[in-house]
């Protein structure tokens, strides 16, 4: 019998914690031979910082966050691995009544087609601009994180300019209602359930989502200290089955009202399960979600746990763009290598799961739901679009990178 | 002049715990301390301070704001590095459990900033708020090793094996509407009461 072994994991509160908290809550930790204790930590740093001096074993990860460590970004050069990502999208670009309203003015709103929303704030931003008025300031989680990068990315690509047209302000996820309802902010992108939240309060309106900016575009990760991973083989691949169990429990709409009635107790989220149900089920899209194969947030299906280096590759590509870091093969190698698709294969290699071929991917090849080569059998992975249309090959990064400098104007 | 100590912000929402700083730096001879409560608008307050040390609680929500705001500062006095330096890792540890972080300016010597985060980490210590969370995961992980015990418990008297004595623990819990680990506690319990060898937590 294996041995138990006892992991203590950081989580911020968010939805995207589901994976962690039901892997303790509903037995699939236990099961596995790990006594998983869940801490909610208050900020990023926090979880950076408690991952570095081995406090905690695993995290709920930013995607991006090891990237940066592993390019000496972060205090301390300690090398954080994902092994596993924690779903796909999740988040939502939420902008105030009022700015909803401009925008509006300009033109119809579509939630799941983004460019419609950048048409309309690009006519605000240009409208404030001729009157002499300052930038909107929209808030993100964290620099290092993928909601700056697709809020940027949206931005850009309907021809607003960040930094100059819209300034980007860091808030912690929880604050985001508040800082918008107090007039701080005019809009952010964040994960949920703060974007129903705002919603709910009539403070917000919900402009557009990350998963129609990037279908099936990355989110959190399982952040793992690379030291205690190595030490601990066989008690790495065994949270990574529980969390994948539970990522298969979560994924089943039979469990969404139950997943939300654990998220919302007061030590996880700390918010009424009619509001954080609604990412779970995709009641979040409203009308608009029948019509579209659209899915809000990705647990499971679709490969949503699979580590894909190309999604490595994309977030270090936007660092780049952004003046993060500069871009060497050096630096590409040590991003593109901090995804680990070796360590979540052999870990799930017993259930027997079908876990694709590849460790990389042409982000936006996927038009339609596609079956593609897996151990064993066949997965049905995307659509992976970007909004735009653009292409990103991992293997062409140089001229990826190459093309989105300069931005714009 | 050169010999003038460091100056120190203190970001603490903490009336109290940032008052006992405050005098604790000055008692040391630090003059040019301020402290701040309210984030808002502290970007404007950092850039006409330029303090050289920034001391802000790990619970305090703000961390990754003002991270941040340091990257993006085009002061000359950018607090860039974090705790005293890179390569310190006790500092760091001593003062994430102390449950207190510190930004320092770039440059600034080493014996000149050591004091102030020593001092920051025992006042922060006494408000060890982080402590009691790290005891409340660590009970968590005691449940566990109940529960452990009870499997142990049942494997060997009524012969199941381990998947099944958590099944009945499990079956037990939800029928009782009671936690896993209680209902383990009161099986070790009972056990004991009745002599019943066996609730050592060897399961290995």
């Amino acid at each position: 019998m294996a041995a138990t072994t006892d992991i203590l994991a950081g989580i911020i509160p968010l939805t995207d914690s589901a994976l962690l908290v039901a892997a303790r809550e509903c037995g699939f930790a236990e099961e596995e031979g790990i006594g998983l204790a869940l801490i909610r930590e208050t900020s990023w740093a926090n979880i950076r910082d408690r991952i570095a001096i081995g406090h905690f074993q695993a995290a709920h990860m930013l995607g991006p966050m090891p990237i940066a460590a592993a390019l000496g970004l972060t205090p301390l050069r300690q090398a954080v691995i994902a092994p596993m990502a924690l779903g796909l999208g999740g988040n939502a670009v939420t902008v105030s009544a009022a700015l909803f309203e401009q925008m509006r003015a300009t033109g119809l709103i579509d939630v799941l087609a983004p460019a419609t929303g950048g048409a309309a704030l690009r006519a605000v931003v240009e409208k404030r601009r001729a009157e002499g008025m300052p930038p909107l300031q929209f808030g993100v989680v964290h620099p290092h994180s993928g909601h700056n990068f697709e809020l940027r990315y949206w931005l850009a690509s309907s021809g607003i300019r960040p930094d100059r047209d819209i300034d980007i302000v860091i808030a912690p996820p929880p604050f985001m209602p508040d800082a918008l309802a107090s007039g701080q902010v005019d809009g952010f992108c964040v994960g949920e359930p703060w974007n129903s939240v705002a919603v709910a309060s009539g403070a917000g309106r919900i402009a557009t989502v990350k998963s129609a900016i990037w279908r099936s575009g990355p989110e959190k990760v399982l952040g793992v200290h690379a030291g205690w991973a190595e030490r601990n083989g066989d008690a790495l691949a065994r949270l990574i089955r529980a969390l994948y169990r539970a990522a298969e429990w979560c994924g089943n709409p039979k469990n969404h009202a139950a997943l939300a009635h654990i998220l919302a107790r007061p030590d996880y989220l700390g918010v009424p399960a009619s509001l954080t149900v609604k990412a779970i089920d995709g009641s979040i899209l409203g009308p608009f979600a029948p019509r579209s194969d659209i899915i809000f947030f990705a647990p499971f299906a679709g490969a949503a746990t699979f580590p894909w280096q190309s999604h490595a590759l994309w977030f270090y590509s936007q660092m780049v763009r952004w003046g993060q870091v500069a871009h060497t093969p050096a630096h590409a190698e040590a991003a593109r290598r901090c995804y680990r698709p070796d360590l979540y294969r052999a870990a799930l290699k017993p259930l027997a799961a079908a876990l694709p071929g590849a460790s990389a991917k042409v982000e936006g090849a996927l038009k339609a739901p596609s079956p593609v080569g897996a151990t064993p059998g066949t997965l049905v992975l995307g659509p992976d679009g970007f909004f735009d249309d653009a292409i990103f090959d991992p293997d062409k990064l140089d001229d990826y990178i190459a093309a989105q400098r300069p931005t714009l104007g | 002049m050169s010999t003038r100590l460091p100056s120190v912000l203190v970001v603490d929402e903490n009336a109290v715990r940032a008052a006992i700083i405050e005098a604790g730096l000055h008692e040391a001879g630090h003059e040019n301390v301020t402290i701040v409560a309210d984030v808002k608008g502290i970007a404007a307050k950092i850039a006409a301070l330029e303090p050289d040390v920034v001391v802000i609680g790990l619970e305090n929500p703000n961390r990754d704001m003002l991270e941040n705001l340091f990257q993006m500062s085009r002061a000359v006095k950018r607090p860039i590095a974090m705790f005293v330096d890179r390569s310190d890792r006790d500092s760091m540890e001593a003062a994430i459990n102390a449950g207190v972080s510190a930004y320092v300016v770039d440059g600034l010597k080493r014996e000149r900033v050591k004091p102030i985060l020593d001092l920051a980490i025992s006042r922060f210590n006494a408000y060890s708020r982080l402590e009691r969370e790290l005891e409340d995961a660590r009970s968590a992980l005691q449940a566990r090793k109940i529960v452990d015990r009870a499997k142990g418990l049942l494997m060997r008297t009524r012969r199941l094996s381990e998947d099944a004595a958590y099944q009945l623990l499990r079956k037990a819990a939800m029928d009782q509407n009671r936690k896993i680990a209680e209902v383990a506690e009161s099986l070790i319990l009972a056990a004991d009461l009745l002599g019943e060898k066996g609730t050592d937590g060897g399961n290995d």
